[in-house]
């Protein structure tokens, strides 16, 4: 078995840096590929880390041909992508009532169709190496679809459909699909919470405490490992108990 | 000649290994259709994961998936492919 080769889209975030720290912390021999958008800062830290064994891959997730760029750069350096992590995304909430068109698209586009193109662009790899893992990061807000977020609550639900559909064509290969959901985790996007929202918020999680995006890291890490072989079109809540 | 049949046999070699059909190699006819009635019945999975096999183990890409169609109806038509492929 050749060493893991990692992708992980939106590796500037909370969640994917945490993601990938703890994949290069946990298995010595793996590579991983930082998909990264417009900021990289984070990226290059993590690269400075753990050096020769990361790669930035400038990718906005959205485009078929940034991803067909991204994939030949991987190949050109002689690697397949064994486990695709697709992390990316954001929400823009919105009573739908009012919420413009634009925002519908743009939520649809980077949580669901970014994950369609990703998939796909690492498929026939995986295929040849008949081996594979992916992990789609869903939300909480999938199952719990709360007010103002039908744009994102849509995409990430959609999100868990096409990866259930998804492991059923591809689990005589040896690849599996599975969904994680995180709940109210300790991020860049949760830092935009006044302390009243927060302390609100936590009195609903029955932990009483936000996750650490480590926490959703393990759960990545597990789903992506040889132990994991027989679960596929799983979806994984790491809420703190909320649901 | 005996490069054809060994040819033929590699084919039925992914067929089972790669394909976990549950037959043996030597059960399955040169023209036994893979696809529909009276097949081995494979469906469009089996057909995608045949599509990477042969690329993989015969260096022949088939890109194009009416092409395809007519490549994997049978062992036979798999290996005319892959002579054509391999004479050009």
């Amino acid at each position: 078995m050749s060493p893991t080769t990692l992708l992980i889209t939106g590796a500037n975030g909370g969640i994917g840096a945490a993601t990938a720290r703890l994949f290069l912390e946990r298995d010595a021999s793996c590579h991983v590929y930082l998909g990264v958008r417009s900021g990289r800062d984070v990226a290059e830290a993590i690269t400075a880390d753990f050096p020769g064994r990361c790669g930035i891959l400038a990718l906005d997730v959205t485009k078929a041909a940034d991803w067909e760029s991204a994939l030949a750069q991987v190949a050109a350096e002689g690697k397949t992508i064994t486990v695709l992590v697709n992390n990316a995304g954001h929400h823009d909430d919105h009573l739908l009532a009012t919420m413009p068109a634009e925002s519908w698209a743009s939520v649809i586009d980077s949580n669901l169709h970014s994950a369609f193109l990703g998939c796909q662009a690492v498929l026939r790899g995986m295929m040849g190496e008949r081996f594979g893992r992916i992990v789609n990061v869903s939300s909480l807000s999938a199952l719990l679809a709360p007010a103002g977020q039908t744009n994102y609550a849509a995409a990430k639900a959609g999100l868990i459909a096409m990866t259930q559909s998804l492991a059923k064509e591809v689990a005589r290969m040896g690849i599996t699909a599975n969904c994680v959901c995180p709940g109210y985790i300790e991020t860049g996007a949760l830092g935009e919470m006044d302390g009243e929202s927060a302390k609100e918020r936590k009195k609903a999680i029955p932990m009483r405490r936000f996750g650490k995006p480590g926490e959703v890291a393990a759960a990545v890490f597990f789903l992506a490992s040889k132990d994991a072989a027989y679960i596929t079109g799983s979806t994984l809540k790491i809420d703190g108990g909320i649901f | 000649m005996s490069d054809s049949f060994a040819l033929h046999d590699q084919i039925k070699a992914v067929l089972v290994d790669d394909l976990m059909l549950e037959v043996e190699a030597d059960e399955i006819g040169n023209d036994t259709p893979l696809m529909g009635p009276e097949s081995l019945g494979l469906d469009s999975v089996d057909a995608l994961q045949l599509v990477v096999a042969i690329e993989k183990r015969f260096g022949l890409k088939l890109s194009d998936p009416e092409a395809a169609r007519g490549v994997l109806r049978s062992v036979n038509t798999i290996a005319e492919a892959v002579t054509a492929h391999r004479s050009n």
